[in-house]
């Protein structure tokens, strides 16, 4: 029997992640993510897990990959104050291939910018913020249901893919209620174990090697240096860090069609918009208001990896159009993708883009 | 349709309870669908409160409350800061005794407040008869479904209380329909 509860974005995130089979949550409370930690505080020492109220993002992040490596599902939330001080672990969870979940409810920035307000500011941070050649996986709800079905599909990338996997939602999609449907359980894909007569950090075609956390067995060595199949440190040689980085990359990258989770709506429109997260919601609301064919909308669901194969979705796109809480971020990707002209449309401050400025771009840009 | 009500009055009344309430109200168990936002500032108790809830038969897509058709004002300061600009074409419900301006739409005067604290006993319960009179002059949800989400939303003990500040308000709202 599924329930049916009126929540928060922040609480249902808490639900998805419970339902995953998280167990863990290290976090420091930050506007606007706070209830997230309030929800794990109070459900997981219920729920046989562990939650603890770390003394900063940086030991945050750091007992959640810690606490993945004992082989449970581990997460934790924040917002960009807090995000930014966890980029150097986030690269150490990628160089060590963690399965891990962050959340950050994105708010205005940069520096403590406005807590209250609502951005979708931290996007490129979020693919590019610790330093090195890496990829992860980002996610991007519009819902309070979808905060519960994409977190909870968080841990399945994170185990899948062995790489810290983001949930970007933000103040908006937080702090919202709305009717949200929470399943008695969800389904779960582990990380493949590693096996019999593997090196811990030997992988297969799809570049994802075996996980065997502390406790299984196996001895493991782990290190943010670059390191060879064994896990031991090989800092010199060019050979061995190419190898490494390459497959770090390339096991995301490659997987990109299987990762994606996209939404076309109007596949014949010469005017397309592009979208994640909560401006999706204004787009959709001028098309059921104006019902246009000649208007068309991606939206994604997953942001990162970058699908670029789905604009090419539109055969007969002329322009898009990409609204987003920021001053133009995502739109790179667009702009470096199709020939067609681009229109960033960012806007920052904290509040969505109303229909009314949708209308006046289409207008001025058809 | 698309409905867009807005509560307003001083942190600490319940003002965004009550907006939670109406929200859970409609999306649980009157069959609409509902999405419930709220100023989120660093106000504290005293200050200017404000809880919003969009309602409607559709999916609700653009979730951000534009220009509300029903508003529940319950401080001078709220009507001062979200109140004073309403369409002409709002109705709007004011507590009688802590707002003293009144507006250009149509306008209830609900003595919430007042009932609480004189015919219940309890000033804390003056949202929920809010609520009831809001429920009974605007029908924005069923008597029934408001009181399945009252009783989901008030701490255990005080079901009866509430109940009774809702039925109330029921009939506060009824009467200023009817005048």
């Amino acid at each position: 029997m599924s329930r049916v509860e009126f929540m928060q974005g922040n609480a249902a995130c808490a639900e998805g992640a419970l339902a995953a089979g998280c167990r863990f949550f290290g976090g420091y409370p930050i506007t606007p993510s706070t209830e997230i930690a309030e929800a794990m505080a109070r459900r997981l020492p219920k729920a046989g897990g562990v939650f603890i109220s770390m003394e900063d993002e940086l030991a945050s992040i750091a007992a959640v990959i810690g606490a993945a490596w004992t082989g449970v599902r581990a997460m934790t939330a924040t917002s960009g104050p807090g995000f930014s001080l966890m980029m150097e672990n986030i690269g150490y969870a990628a160089m060590t291939e963690t399965p891990c979940v962050i959340v950050n409810v994105q708010r205005g920035g940069p520096s403590t910018g406005q807590p209250t307000r609502a951005a979708q500011g931290d996007m490129l941070q979020c693919r590019f913020g610790s330093h090195g050649d890496y990829s992860i996986i980002a996610l991007t709800p519009n819902s309070v249901q979808e905060t519960f079905d994409l977190t909870a599909k968080a841990f399945d990338l994170a185990d899948r893919f062995r790489v810290p996997t983001f949930l970007m939602t933000d103040e908006i999609v937080g702090h919202m209620r709305e009717r949200v449907t929470i399943p008695d359980a969800v389904d779960i894909t582990r990380s493949s174990p590693l096996a019999e007569g593997s090196l811990p950090f030997e992988a297969g075609d799809d570049g994802i090697p075996g996980f065997a956390p502390f406790g299984s067995g196996r001895a493991v060595h782990v290190t943010g240096l670059t390191h060879d199949e064994r896990g031991y440190p090989d800092t010199t040689d060019p050979a061995a860090h190419d190898r490494l980085v390459r497959r770090l990359v390339a096991k995301v990258e490659s997987a990109r069609r299987a990762i994606a989770d996209y939404e076309v709506t109007n596949p014949d429109a010469g005017t397309v918009f592009v979208t994640y997260g909560p401006p999706s919601r204004t787009v959709e609301q001028v098309m059921r208001d104006y019902p246009d064919d000649a208007v068309g909308h991606l939206r994604l669901r997953v942001v990162w990896p970058f699908p670029e194969f789905a604009l090419h979705e539109f055969p007969n796109a002329e322009t898009y159009i990409v609204p987003e809480l920021n001053m133009g971020q995502v739109v790179r990707e667009v702009e470096r993708h199709v020939d067609q002209p681009v229109v960033p449309l960012g806007k920052i401050g904290g509040e969505l883009h109303t229909p009314a400025e949708l209308v006046r771009a289409l207008e001025a840009h058809r | 349709m698309r409905h867009e009500v807005r509560f307003s009055g001083y942190g600490g009344q319940g003002i965004i309870l009550s907006a939670v309430i109406l929200g859970r109200a409609a999306a649980l168990y009157d069959g609409k669908h509902a999405v419930q936002t709220q100023v989120y500032g660093p106000e504290a108790r005293g200050g200017a409160s404000m809880g919003q809830v969009v309602i409607d038969d559709r999916p609700i897509l653009y979730p951000e409350v534009a220009d509300p058709d029903i508003y529940a004002i319950m401080s001078q300061q709220g009507f001062e800061k979200y109140g004073v600009r309403a369409r002409p074409d709002a109705v709007m419900l004011l507590d009688t005794d802590l707002v003293r301006s009144r507006p250009g739409c149509r306008y209830y005067e609900i003595p919430a407040t007042a009932e609480a604290k004189t015919v219940l006993g309890r000033e804390i319960v003056a949202n929920i008869v809010m609520i009831g009179a809001l429920v009974t002059s605007t029908g924005i949800v069923s008597r029934e479904a408001i009181e399945r989400a009252v009783l989901d939303s008030v701490p255990k003990g005080t079901e009866n209380l509430n109940m009774k500040a809702l039925k109330r308000g029921f009939e506060l709202g009824e009467r200023v329909c009817n005048l």
